[in-house]
């Protein structure tokens, strides 16, 4: 039964043009969004991250105290993990209309097997 | 042993057991046993995902190791969290959206060859035994300490149960086990942590100036550079940190066990809180055993630092919160090894059977037989080579997982979603140039060969410098994909048309 309704599903996917969704002006403006938000997003806390391992290693600037005993070195670990709450927040909200946006491709385009 | 320790112990085995039977009556298809059908919710997903990560090597290991290295230690914390954005950022929803069982599956998405299955099979099956022996040696090193029985019995105890959780109850009952384990573990660490700050009357500041004077490394304790003092191999550690994680194979299967890429993403939201959290606290147990448990008592207990979280539990808690905090020591490592081996019969059973031998053709009951058996396969195995290789150090096989994580499996997976020209030749190339390159680096380094009797696997001097190779294996496995690309014509930029609309709208035949 599962079998017959597979083959069904497959038979109507081959009518799906998935090059003429991918250069629908609507997916390119979709792809679009979603670079300028994930590419920069990425570079940003991966350099932030190598930043801790290159300065530990290279420089000492970050044993300067800051409070009582606790070093620039402790701030700057403790700000990591700022950064995963801070970051990973903003993705989710933008992740959402994303979502939407996709929703939308998937009606429009895909359902119509890509000629629209 | 102790009659608290005896009790709890019979209890999370009593309860894991529970939780099995209960699972085993819901497993009826391959999809329950390899994903739990797709059917946890967000957050239970969430929690099942901090469980995987936080292994007795998170939990132990790295208690110890700020209780040893101060600063130093509390950069594996960093790395294993800033893996979490890579996973969330880059992997996590094209690889719900593309793959069904397991990686190969992601891959084969875009390429139908069986030589690309093969090769990423491989690799998980590599990184999944490396893991495992690591973690049975350790944990049989651990029971016998908290539980004073012989090696062998903890070993067999450990294995036994993991094979019970994956062959009765698969996916369901080791994502039930992993998610119990990472609720008692979280409540743990909170109530050490509590207690240690109520000793400094909740004022961090203090509990810095106390750990100062408390070590025998003074002032240094809290400077970078105490074990890592080599630049290069600090950043190499922190490259097969970051992206290891994102390429191990008991993780990437978390994300097959929800329905969609949306649950997907909040359950690696929960994860990321739950482990951010849990890191943090990692610093309060390291420094508290540091202060109340002493170096030399940590030292005299296990040398690797593994005792650090027991014995501060003991220190500040007394008794039940030692029992306690052992139990849940005992937990943590039956939730990790059964998730290995989940992952590690997905890719026998699911790849290299049903995929390439059967090309598909076989039955849901043929395929979940077929997954029990590779199941008690690959339990069989580990435990065996676990048994053989108690007196060997093991510690560079978790740095060896970790490194064929981040070179053989994070370059071809961000490959096949994002790169247009990537074609089947260089997904091997990827694949093969990460996978090989790791394992010969490793066994050439200071990890294997030492000229210290006792400190590495084998006495003599290692040919290359550093521990972990992956700021030099990482790049190889990127550049094989890139080279075995440019060096064949082939390109179905129709397939890629279609991956790519699929990645990123998680548009599926079914939907």
């Amino acid at each position: 039964m599962n079998g017959e309704h597979e083959r069904i599903e497959e038979h109507r996917e081959d009518e799906i043009d998935f090059v003429e969704v991918e250069k629908s002006s609507q997916f390119k403006s979709f792809m679009e969004g979603k670079r300028k938000f994930i590419i920069p997003m990425s570079i940003f806390f991966l350099v932030f991250y190598f930043l801790l391992p290159l300065f530990t290693s290279y420089t000492t600037f970050l044993n300067t105290p800051v409070f009582g005993d606790i070093t620039w070195v402790w701030v700057f670990a403790f700000a990591q993990f700022v950064m995963v709450w801070v970051l990973s927040t903003i993705y989710v909200k933008r992740a959402a209309s994303f979502d939407d946006e996709a929703d939308q491709i998937i009606e429009d385009q895909i359902k119509q097997g890509g000629n629209s | 042993m102790d009659t608290t320790v005896v009790i709890l112990f019979l209890a999370i085995v009593l309860l894991t057991l529970v939780i099995t039977f209960f699972a085993a009556k819901q497993t009826k298809s391959t999809g329950d046993f390899y994903t739990a059908g797709g059917g946890l919710t967000g957050w239970q997903n969430g929690l099942a995902i901090a469980g995987d990560y936080l292994s007795a090597a998170s939990f132990l290991g790295i208690a110890g190791a700020i209780a040893l290295n101060g600063f130093d230690g509390f950069f594996y914390s960093i790395g294993f969290l800033i893996a979490y954005l890579v996973v969330l950022f880059l992997v996590a929803e094209p690889l719900r959206n593309l793959g069904k069982y397991t990686l190969a599956d992601m891959i084969n998405s875009r390429f139908d060859k069986k030589k690309i299955r093969g090769a990423a099979a491989l690799s998980t099956i590599t990184i999944v035994l490396f893991y495992m022996i690591a973690q049975l040696v350790g944990a049989g090193a651990l029971i016998q300490l908290l539980f004073e029985i012989d090696y062998w019995i903890a070993v067999l105890i450990v294995g036994v149960m993991m094979t019970i959780y994956v062959l009765f109850g698969g996916m369901i009952a080791t994502s039930w086990v992993q998610i119990t384990k990472a609720v008692l573990l979280m409540a743990g660490m909170v109530i050490i942590s509590f207690l240690v700050l109520m000793k400094f009357n909740f004022n961090i500041s203090a509990m810095f100036t106390e750990v100062k004077t408390a070590t025998s490394h003074g002032a240094d304790y809290l400077k970078p550079g105490l074990k890592y003092d080599d630049g290069l191999g600090t950043i190499s550690l922190m490259i097969a940190l970051v992206l290891g994680t994102s390429g191990l194979p008991h993780i990437l299967m978390r994300f097959f066990t929800v329905k969609d890429a949306r649950t997907a993403r909040s359950s690696v939201i929960t994860a990321t809180w739950t482990i951010g959290i849990f890191y943090i606290l990692t610093l309060f147990l390291g420094f508290g055993a540091a202060i109340f448990v002493g170096e030399s008592q940590i030292l005299g207990a296990n040398p690797g630092g593994n005792m650090a979280a027991p014995l501060l539990a003991e220190a500040i808690g007394g008794n039940i919160l030692f029992a306690f905090i052992s139990a849940v020591a005992f937990a943590t490592i039956l939730a990790v090894v059964a998730g290995l081996v989940l992952s590690g019969a997905s890719a026998f059973a699911h790849d290299i059977y049903g995929q390439i031998i059967k090309k598909g053709n076989v039955t849901d009951r043929e395929q979940m037989l077929a997954a029990r058996y590779a199941a008690l396969a690959v339990s069989v195995v580990s435990i065996l080579l676990a048994l053989g290789a108690q007196n060997l150090n093991v510690a560079f096989l978790v740095s060896l997982a970790f490194c064929i994580a981040a070179s053989a499996n994070l370059p071809v997976i961000l490959y096949t979603v994002y790169w247009k020209r990537f074609n089947s030749q260089g997904a091997i190339m990827a694949i093969l140039f990460g996978l090989i390159s790791a394992l010969v680096l490793v066994s050439i380094s200071p990890s294997v060969f030492s000229p210290v009797e006792g400190a590495a696997l084998f006495v003599g001097n290692p040919i290359f410098p550093l521990e972990n190779p992956a700021i030099v294996s990482v790049p190889l496995g990127f550049l094989g994909g890139y080279l075995g690309t440019i060096f064949s014509k082939e390109n179905d930029l129709k397939r890629y048309a279609e991956v790519k609309v699929k990645a990123n709208t998680g548009y599926r035949k079914s939907s």
